[in-house]
């Protein structure tokens, strides 16, 4: 019997994947667990593994192709072996090449208060309710029915178009990021606003009139895209308010200086990192209303303290690696998991559950020279806090100019959720740690 | 408007035309004297004599052949083959002659011949006189297949066919002879060759069908309009050459369709039209185009209950149109 190979769900709130690029051929053997294709998510480039032993019958997705998690890949089995009569398992749904139920939706006036319920199954479409749904932007999910086994049949869509039309223009339904309520937090953003003009289609006209002889077309990747959603997602979801600290680093430089020689005996790296997440793991202790998630019906305060750290892929963007409770984790374990998640983030290893449920994000843009940005806050979290670049300056101490190692800390936060105040507290302590680290 | 039933509706054709153009024959088995089988020719004999209604041997070649050569003189044969199953013979003579003759000839030569045949079975004839064969002459161009289902239509469509220049094979429902009964006109009409018609409007399904199929179905309209299920009737009538615009039309307005035909199922007429709309109506559907027709055995059998069980009737169709509504 041959053996499905599916796309699997690659995390919590990962729903699809694209095949990246097959690495085994049809007709190639392959053993149990050997690596068959890469699959690229919104968070992570992976490896899928052969689900056994045999021979890469026939490849269903091809590269570039994006499908729900689920979705038949491909089929292993042995040479010769007949495959199903229908090898790709009903439909599989691939992205904009085949016309799926929702490319039958219409305008959001009509469905805007449906987007977030699963479809219904619908059953066979025919030919002339697909062309009446298309013409009347109809959604068909909405429509009764009345046909063999509940078949949406031609007379129900008429019917349905009879009884619809007075009301088609009435219901505005609030936008999207007006609510931003709780069970949507941690989709991902593409799945929460399918039909938002944002940077997708309504601009994608314009711009193409701006391509000019010269000038080059950089192919979308899946990771950008989901990169454009998400910042513009954030920028239209909170107020972002940014505050500027600066901290004398001489006690964190003496004490790495003094310690990173027994971590790397321990086979450890020890940066700057660990220190400013543990500072900002214990300031988020101190100030639970910063670990917390806005929603229409009030705060949400996260009692673990998962911070995420950015980190730049170059080129291919970047990504926010999470370390789970970072307020449970001494120096060494911080330095640990900020050595492991790096190095995996850089070689794509991440898995990406690795990737999802923080609370709190860090960018270092320091290591670029920056000397202090307004970062944008990674949505559904309420800050996220920047750090320059450290650099020696000369600064006031006891009325004396003295040389130090100064950092700006640059911290957005949402003003929905909390005020200056509260955020300059909660910088204050961060400063306090790493001014007086013991 | 008199009353009749069809067959005398194609006698009184036969007549009229006879008695209008002096070119016009009629030649077959018993046409003569005993004014045909099916009395279709009754007092011809009498009125317009031995040399304009011939008793022929029994042998179809001949009467077709006959009839293609004295086409070719500028005469206009009505060529009866008494049941439509005997028509063999005269295959070659038909399709190999009389149909190509014009093309063969660039125009030059035409066969203004009408075959008239009757045809269906049900009425206990067995396999050698109940046959359906309005698929072999629809292969054929150069051939006009024309089959009414009325006696209006019967009388003005022979008229037609009489008055054409090219070859027209005639089917005559021979089970609705005297069963099918409507108002024909004293008066000398025509009804074309090639359009067909909507005999009865609805908009739930579209039924195609022709001769005694077409009879039965507007029976069948008729019952399920008592259950709220609006039917669309549409007489073929000429199935060669096919008015492929009417068919498209009423499919585009129900969006389901179903063909009935009592020849055998598989390379039957109806499945030349599902063809049609499954090519040019394939948005406008919502069902399966379905097709009700005789069952794939070599005949119409003789037992009676078993000739139930081959013919298509009221109820059959009924229950097909049933089935396509719930679908």
């Amino acid at each position: 019997m041959p053996l499905k190979v599916i796309m699997p769900k690659l995390g919590e709130s990962v729903v699809d994947g694209t095949v990246n690029r097959w690495l085994k051929h049809e007709g190639d053997q392959v053993q149990e667990f050997e690596s068959l294709l890469e699959v690229e998510t919104a968070k992570v480039t992976t490896e899928i593994p052969s689900p056994a032993e045999g021979v890469l019958l026939k490849i269903i997705v091809q590269e570039g192709e994006t499908v729900d998690a689920g979705v038949i890949l491909a089929w292993i089995g042995n040479v010769g072996e007949q495959l199903p009569e229908d090898p790709s398992g009903s439909k599989p749904a691939v992205r904009n090449t085949t016309i799926s139920a929702n490319d039958l939706k219409g305008e959001s006036e009509v469905f805007s208060g449906q987007t977030q319920m699963p479809s219904k199954e619908l059953g066979f479409v025919s030919p002339v309710v697909a062309k009446l749904a298309a013409e009347n932007k109809l959604d068909l999910t909405l429509i009764t029915g009345t046909g063999e086994n509940g078949r949406i049949t031609k007379k129900d869509v008429l019917d349905f178009i009879s009884h619809q039309q007075p009301k088609k223009h009435q219901q505005s339904e609030p936008a999207p990021w007006e609510t931003p309520g709780s069970g949507d937090l941690f989709k991902p953003t593409v799945n929460i606003y399918p039909s938002q003009p944002t940077t997708s289609q309504d601009t994608a006209a314009p711009q193409t009139s701006l391509i000019k002889s010269r000038d080059t077309m950089l192919p979308m990747t899946t990771k950008r895209k989901a990169i454009a959603d998400h910042m513009i997602m954030s920028k239209h979801t909170s107020a972002h308010v940014t505050t500027i600290m600066e901290a004398d680093l001489s006690r964190i430089i003496t004490h790495k200086l003094v310690n990173q020689q027994q971590f790397e005996v321990d086979g450890l790296k020890l940066t700057f990192t660990p220190y400013f997440v543990a500072s900002a793991a214990q300031a988020l202790a101190q100030f639970p209303l910063i670990n917390s998630s806005w929603s229409e019906k009030g705060i949400i305060l996260h009692h673990d303290i998962n911070i995420g750290m950015a980190v730049s892929l170059g080129e291919d963007g970047l990504i926010v690696p999470i370390i789970r409770n970072a307020d449970r984790l001494s120096l060494s374990g911080l330095a640990r998991a900020v050595n492991d998640l790096s190095t995996r983030a850089r070689s794509k290893k991440l898995s990406p559950d690795e990737t999802t449920g923080g609370t709190f994000s860090i960018t270092n843009h320091g290591t670029g020279r920056s000397l202090f940005a307004t970062p944008i806050i990674n949505q559904p979290q309420c800050s996220i806090l920047g750090v320059g670049a450290i650099t020696k300056r000369a600064v006031v101490v006891s009325d004396a100019i003295a040389i130090r190692s100064m950092v700006y800390l640059s911290l957005t936060f949402d003003h929905r959720i909390l005020d200056g105040n509260s955020a300059d507290a909660f910088l204050s302590k961060v400063v306090d740690t790493l001014e007086n680290w013991q | 408007m008199p009353e009749m039933v069809l067959v005398d509706a194609i006698r009184l054709a036969m007549e009229e035309e006879l008695a209008r153009d002096e070119r016009v024959f009629v030649v077959g088995e018993d046409v003569g004297k005993r004014g045909g089988v099916f009395r279709a020719t009754v007092g011809l004999y009498d009125k317009f004599g031995a040399e304009r209604v011939i008793d022929s041997p029994l042998a179809e070649l001949s009467i077709v052949g006959v009839g293609i050569g004295a086409a070719l003189y500028g005469m206009r044969p009505i060529c009866e083959i008494q049941f439509a199953d005997f028509i063999y013979p005269a295959m070659n003579q038909i399709i190999s002659e009389a149909a190509k003759m014009c093309y063969r000839s660039n125009g030059d030569w035409t066969v203004p011949m009408v075959i008239r045949a009757p045809y269906g079975g049900g009425i206990g004839g067995g396999l050698y006189h109940s046959q359906s064969l309005e698929a072999f002459f629809t292969h054929v161009p150069g051939l006009k297949v024309v089959i009414p289902s009325n006696p209006y239509d019967a009388k003005g469509l022979l008229k037609s066919a009489i008055r054409d220049p090219n070859p027209v094979i005639f089917f005559e429902p021979k089970k609705g002879y005297r069963l099918i009964k409507g108002e024909v006109p004293d008066s000398d009409y025509t009804v074309p060759i090639g359009p067909a018609q909507v005999s009865k409007a609805g908009t739930d399904v579209s039924v195609f069908a022709y001769g005694m199929m077409h009879y039965y179905t507007l029976q069948a309209a008729e019952k399920l309009a008592s259950e709220g299920i609006s039917v669309e009737v549409v007489d073929l009538r000429t199935l060669y050459p096919v008015d492929r615009p009417t068919i498209l039309a009423s499919v585009k307005k129900t969006g389901k369709a179903l063909i009935v035909y009592e020849d055998n199922f598989t390379g039957g007429y109806g499945a030349e039209i599902a063809a049609t709309i499954a090519d040019g109506a394939f948005t406008d559907l919502d069902a399966p185009v379905k097709r009700l027709a005789g069952p794939d055995v070599p005949g119409v059998p003789f037992s009676h209950p078993l000739q139930e069980w081959f013919m298509p009737n009221p109820e059959k169709i009924a229950d097909a149109i049933r089935d396509l509504t719930k679908w």
